[in-house]
């Protein structure tokens, strides 16, 4: 290691300008004649759009254009897609409804965008939208998943009959079934995932800019994935076609998922500018982020698990119902089924499993990835479940997992998944030492002095990142390759540009990315500048979701990087008149190994930019690049152990310890890993306890500020104990397994587990705020005195 | 937000006469909800007359037991008053717990009790140590002056310009955040007055706003004590429902709430 290299805790290059306000976002650029767009939105969660009025908004000064979902379909642009096919059991395709950028005879969902006002201000933009008459023919609305299904619900989409867009299936149902009738004890529960609303920091926001002279577009937006709205945007929605459209992602200011689709404002905006021929923008206010950004979770599920008589789990079924919203998001369909379903085999050894998932329509919004994205309602389903069947067939919870862990790798799971390194016991072993887990029922009878209810549970999660082999994932319906691409460019005086098609939205890549180049060279990571979020500067790229920036973003680089060494040592070597064999780079030198003949870095970048003195037929310049296409998921582990103290009196419950062990493989800066494991808790927290998007029968969303939406705060978290023990990942050339959303997977099925405990009762579902905490206090004193 | 007129007024008289002379007129007080209320297109009003320049509205007296809070006394104010502290530490600490800092430095006691939000602290405070409300007009006892959800006895244009109350023998508050805006999901304020006179009240609770507890104050009028609370009985009766939690929870909270005032 080298002291900005690999394992570095390098304080993070980007921060000085975020810290002093100096990032720069996309709502903070403003074109020449910049006009400002304001949606008009449906206030009815269902109903037919029977008229639209503009005149009022078209008199007003400073109105520009008022346009509609009928100018735009007009214009041929095209409907929003779901880039994921997923078929049904029997083999038929999913049953995707119609999405237009701006709903033309129905709107499906609360906040479901109709028209759009462009005008001089973004104040006259909003006032103006405000008086676009709108005619509506209300429809019942169906808001929750298992409604939708029901005889009789509200239609949605007319081409998905009850509401149904697949009815998938994964894994040898007959089987599973027989393992469960040979059990000796089966544990079943019923398992609601709440539904999530994102909240990054920076909400949504769009420029669009057409340049009538180059018939060009430029368009900034709020992006974790520049060159695939650029893509998305010119295949399907012809805005512009691909070398005519340029996508800036600047500064994003987080995304959890959310910002990886393409919503209809940044397709609506780049017409508006058309049509206009002015950069037209738009930045969504925190009421608009609320109903419109795509929300997470949303699943009802029956689990049933089998034990043999050793405790051994010998099947595994799980039957669920994915709210998917109003419309397809762009990954929706991947969510709840192969980022879902294939991790249920969890850290154990089970030969049998089965997962149903029917996904629905409803009058909500479009539900997609968020922070972890199918992994955490995997986990928390199987980690509650585990926990559970420990307390019924009264075995220690650590025990009955490291009973039922995966020892050997490879291992093949029945559902996809390859698990190719770990090491769980190590993992488990590590958090119960941490949390010193021998000394909680001394603690427990401390706590009951207090008045207290103090409770534990764990949490052995895995989740599969670093997606993803392309071939495999195109097999199974992704219409897009989840590979990687890298430039390095060494300049004549030695310092680098790394182009990555990687996005940071608050990853820290442009501290991270430099600190494997510094390791390679020896060199100060300031030499080293990470580029990235523009489609004309980098030469692809796929983004950044599903902790997928380490282990494939990275292997592109390190991929180009041995491109660049190659190079370096076939021109040292030719200066230096020795064999290419015989160098080293180290210490931002290429030395002779052994002596002390070196060629300084940056002599060698001079060298190859003259060409005076090149080997014969070498290309001048240093310059490299790579695309990597990964070889297997890669595979974050660990054991979490929450401890909760509860007050019997209001249901208040107290996060008292934390403890996470975790596998990420290799660590190039623990600082930046451990704040993606401190917010992942956070998140994980806020689920468990705190988050939740509500909307009533009417389909209105009631949860639309956060006035209601209680987001996790410093004083709801405690101080969490962070640990590492890894094992390198064989897929990929640094061992690196992935760290963005392990505390989110993780951390749910932990503190749901400690809370249970604290209070003897099993039957609490997400959020436990303190009313369902006490509620369910009183329902376990109510029957403990029936029983009596 | 919409455009409007705004205009600083330089006294009470000067804030009543442009409010008079306004179309459409609001007084803006700290504006914690009034702002918002505006950002997000809710409210129109056509002119702001501001009441926080005004000198003679803002400060806290502390005469003997007898306390006098200026309308515009911002609750950062309020809260770190060490002479009030001493006498009536309950409402420096109920103060101390509105909002967040950048609340706590903007709002004032006069506009929360003029928008008198079912959730707001002030009103039980003010309810609870039996305060007397003066404005521009007349004196108006808490007990008549609060009315109903976001609605009190002031009339059209009338202005707060100061809170007295007597500071009693004993007092305490204690509030059930909302996990989410962290206003009272039920907030009590108990206030143990001469001659064994005990008023409890209690915000964030009623269907109807602010409201006194006639069976804790009977209680703890025979025994100032947590023990007492627990034979009370509460009923969920009257009590809010909502996303975050039901009656019957709400009404566990006010004997819960009760009881940490006490302690």
């Amino acid at each position: 290691m080298t002291e900005q290299g690999i394992g570095a805790r390098v304080l993070r290059k980007e921060d000085k300008r975020f810290i002093t306000g100096k990032g720069r976002y996309t709502d903070d650029i403003r074109n020449e004649r910049q006009a400002y767009a304001a949606f008009v939105r449906s206030p009815h969660a269902h109903a037919k759009v029977t008229a639209i009025d503009s005149a009022e908004a078209e008199k007003m000064d400073g109105v520009i254009a008022v346009l509609t979902g009928k100018q735009l379909t007009e214009d041929g642009i095209g409907n929003l897609i779901c880039g994921w096919a997923v078929n049904s059991r029997d083999g038929s395709p999913m049953n995707m409804g119609a999405w237009s950028a701006l709903a033309t005879d129905k709107v499906r969902y609360v906040g479901d965008a109709v028209a759009l006002v462009v005008a001089e201000t973004q104040a006259v933009a909003r006032t103006a939208a405000e008086t676009v008459v709108v005619d509506y023919d209300e429809l019942p609305a169906v808001v929750h998943p298992a409604d939708a299904l029901e005889d009789g619900a509200p239609q949605v989409h007319e081409n998905a009959p009850g509401n149904l867009i697949f009815d998938w299936g994964l894994g040898d149902e007959a089987a599973v079934d027989k393992a469960l009738e040979g059990a000796s004890h089966v544990t079943e529960m019923k398992i609601v995932n709440n539904r999530l609303s994102p909240n990054p920091m920076e909400p949504r926001s769009a420029i669009a800019a057409y340049d009538e002279a180059e018939d060009h577009y430029t368009l900034y937006t709020t992006s974790q994935n520049p060159h695939l709205a650029r893509l998305v945007l010119s295949a399907f929605y012809q805005v512009a076609p691909e070398h005519k459209l340029r996508v800036i992602a600047p500064d994003v200011g987080g995304g959890f998922g959310s910002k990886i689709y393409i919503y209809p404002e940044e397709i609506a905006c780049l017409w508006a500018s058309m049509k206009t021929k002015r950069s037209v923008k738009w930045t969504a206010n925190r009421s608009e982020a609320f109903l419109t950004d795509a929300h997470g979770r949303d699943h009802v599920s029956t689990a049933r698990i089998g034990f043999d008589a050793d405790n051994r789990i010998v099947g595994f079924k799980v039957d669920t119902i994915a709210n998917l919203g109003a419309y397809m998001s762009l990954f929706s369909s991947a969510v709840p089924t192969y980022l879902y379903a294939t991790l249920l085999s969890g850290q154990y050894d089970i030969a049998n499993i089965y997962c149903n998932v029917r996904t629905v329509y409803t009058n909500t919004a479009p539900v997609d990835a968020y922070r972890g994205a199918g992994r955490p309602e995997a986990c928390f389903l199987l980690e509650r479940i585990m926990e559970t069947a420990a307390r019924e067939l009264d075995v220690d919870p650590a025990e009955l997992r490291r009973a039922n862990f995966i020892r050997e790798f490879p291992h093949q799971t029945p559902v996809i998944m390859a698990y190719d390194a770990g090491d769980f016991a190590g993992n488990l072993d590590q958090a119960l030492e941490a949390a010193d887990y021998k000394g909680f029922p001394a603690r427990k009878a401390d706590a009951a002095k207090r008045g207290k209810l103090r409770g534990i549970g764990l949490s052995s999660y895995i989740e599969a990142c670093g997606i993803a082999p392309s071939a495999a994932v195109g097999s199974l319906g992704a219409g897009v390759g989840l590979w990687e691409s890298a430039e390095v460019r060494v300049n004549p005086v030695g310092t680098i540009e790394v182009l990555t098609g990687s996005h940071s939205h608050g990853q820290g890549h442009e501290t991270t990315f430099a600190q494997v180049v510094a390791e390679r060279f020896g060199l100060p990571v300031d030499n080293i500048q990470i580029v990235h979020g523009d489609t004309d500067k980098v030469q692809f790229g796929m983004g950044t979701y599903g902790s997928r920036s380490g282990p494939v973003g990275l292997s592109a680089i390190v991929k180009a990087l041995d491109k660049v060494e190659a190079k370096v040592k076939k021109i040292a070597a030719h200066v230096l008149e020795v064999s290419e064999d015989d160098l080293v780079v180290e210490n931002g030198e290429v030395k002779v190994a052994g002596t002390d003949r070196s060629m300084a870095w940056h002599e060698v970048g001079l060298a190859a930019y003259t060409a005076h003195n090149l080997p014969a037929g070498m290309e001048p310049g240093l310059k490299e690049g790579a695309f990597y296409d990964p070889e297997n998921f890669t595979f974050p582990a660990g054991t979490y152990v929450c401890e909760v103290e509860v007050d019997p009196d209001t249901g208040e419950t107290e996060i008292v310890q934390f403890v996470a062990s975790d596998d990420f493989g290799t660590i190039i800066n623990p600082m930046i890993v451990e704040g993606q494991v401190h917010g992942g808790i956070a998140q994980g927290v806020g689920q468990a306890m705190l988050e939740n998007v509500v909307y009533d029968e009417d389909g209105q969303l009631l949860s639309a500020s956060y006035m209601d939406y209680t987001m996790p705060r410093a004083d709801d978290v405690p101080s969490f104990a962070i640990h590492h023990h890894s094992t390198k990942s064989p897929s990929n050339p640094l061992g690196i397994k992935g760290c963005g959303e392990a505390g989110a997977i993780g951390t749910p099925p932990a503190v749901i587990n400690a809370i249970t405990d604290a209070i003897g009762n099993n039957d609490l579902q997400m959020p436990a705020t303190a009313p369902r905490v006490w509620a369910a206090l009183q329902a376990a004193a109510s029957s403990k005195i029936a029983a009596e | 937000m919409y455009d409007l007129t705004y205009h600083r007024a330089t006294s009470v008289d000067d804030a009543a006469a442009k409010f008079s002379a306004a179309s459409d007129g609001q007084l803006l007080a700290g504006g914690q909800t009034l702002l918002p209320t505006m950002k997000h297109h809710l409210a129109a009003p056509s002119d702001l007359i501001d009441l926080r320049g005004i000198a003679d509205l803002v400060g806290v007296k502390v005469s003997g037991r007898s306390v006098t809070i200026g309308a515009m006394t911002t609750h950062a104010a309020v809260a770190e008053n060490a002479q009030l502290a001493s006498v009536c530490p309950a409402i420096v600490k109920l103060a101390g717990g509105i909002g967040d800092p950048a609340v706590r430095h903007q709002g004032t006691i006069g506009g929360s009790i003029a928008n008198n939000d079912p959730a707001a602290d002030y009103p039980a405070g003010l309810l609870a140590l039996g305060a007397t409300i003066r404005t521009n007009k007349r004196e108006i006892a808490a007990d008549d002056f609060f009315t109903g959800l976001f609605s009190t006895a002031l009339s059209e244009g009338e202005i707060v310009t100061a809170v007295g109350f007597e500071a009693p023998e004993a007092c305490g508050y204690a509030k059930f955040p909302n996990p989410a805006s962290r206003y009272a999901m039920t907030g009590v304020f108990v206030a143990k007055r001469g001659g064994g006179n005990v008023r409890v009240a209690v915000t964030g609770a009623g269907s109807d706003g602010v409201f006194r507890h006639d069976g804790l104050e009977r209680a703890l009028s025979e025994d100032w004590s947590v023990a007492a609370v627990d034979g009370v009985p509460v009923s969920a009766d009257g009590l809010m429902t909502d996303i975050h939690c039901d009656a019957t929870y709400r009404a566990n909270l006010i004997k819960a709430m009760a009881k940490r005032a006490l302690a």
